[in-house]
């Protein structure tokens, strides 16, 4: 190996359920942490739906993403980014996100995408 | 320069796949190498052996087995994305019991670790996505 440790982002797009690209992101993030990488996450545009709290998703046959978002703690993942934009255009407070989370603007949000080695994108 | 690529897009129903086989042909061309393509979520269905697309459109299994053994590409395709679609070889049909295994040749199934290695070992991680 030339170097062992990179930093990287995941982009998180898309709503917690309608697709599976939250969960696959999520089970990407959780296996970046067992290996120790620098993570950081974002999310924009749906995707910051994944963070609001009381998913019933069970009356849809689905999984409960917010089990495996409250892991990322566990895991040491706290880089947690939230486009500002997004929450607004949602009509989402930044108070009912349980999560310890930072919000950034789009030009903050240019910034911390310049920053990483290795960006996904989901 | 060390790429690696990413698809997560179904082939046939996004252009995902289509692209990054033309992404990675340039790529090749142009001196750099390919660490590892790696197939998530829908983009398993790219290792699907069973493929039988219309004689005048591209297989894109086909392809990709073509372009992994002119170049030596190492074709991964997650395990666990696979299975719970019904893309299984050899092992993973005889451990769900299943009567048949359709992974292509060329193609290996393994674990979400080896995208981890291929975003620390590349210089570059490029996702296609749906």
């Amino acid at each position: 190996m030339r170097e062992n440790k990179k930093s990287f982002l995941i982009i998180n797009r898309k709503a917690p359920y309608g697709s599976s690209a939250a969960r696959d992101a999520l089970d990407v993030a959780l296996t970046f942490s067992v290996f120790e990488q620098p993570l950081s996450l974002l999310f924009m545009d749906d995707a910051v739906l994944q963070l609001l709290p009381n998913h019933q998703a069970n009356t849809i046959g689905q999984k409960n993403l917010s089990a495996n978002l409250a892991m990322l703690e566990m895991y040491d993942i706290d880089q947690l980014y939230v486009c500002r934009q997004a929450l607004s255009e949602r009509g989402i407070r930044p108070d009912q996100i349980s999560l310890n989370i930072t919000l950034l603007d789009t030009h903050a949000i240019a910034a911390l995408i310049k920053q990483q080695d290795q960006v996904l994108s989901f | 320069m060390i790429f690696s690529i990413v698809v997560t897009g179904a082939p046939y129903s996004s252009q995902a796949s289509a692209s990054a086989l033309q992404f990675s042909r340039s790529v090749l061309k142009l001196g750099h190498s390919i660490h590892r393509v790696f197939f998530y979520a829908d983009g398993v269905h790219s290792g699907s052996a069973l493929a039988s697309p219309p004689q005048d459109e591209s297989n894109i299994p086909a392809e990709w087995s073509e372009l992994a053994r002119q170049h030596q590409l190492d074709l991964v395709v997650c395990i666990a994305a696979a299975v719970r679609r019904g893309i299984l070889d050899e092992n993973e049909a005889r451990r769900y019991e299943k009567k048949g295994h359709n992974l292509a040749a060329d193609f290996t199934l393994s674990g979400l670790g080896q995208l981890v290695e291929a975003g620390i070992l590349s210089d570059r991680v490029v996702t296609f996505g749906a």
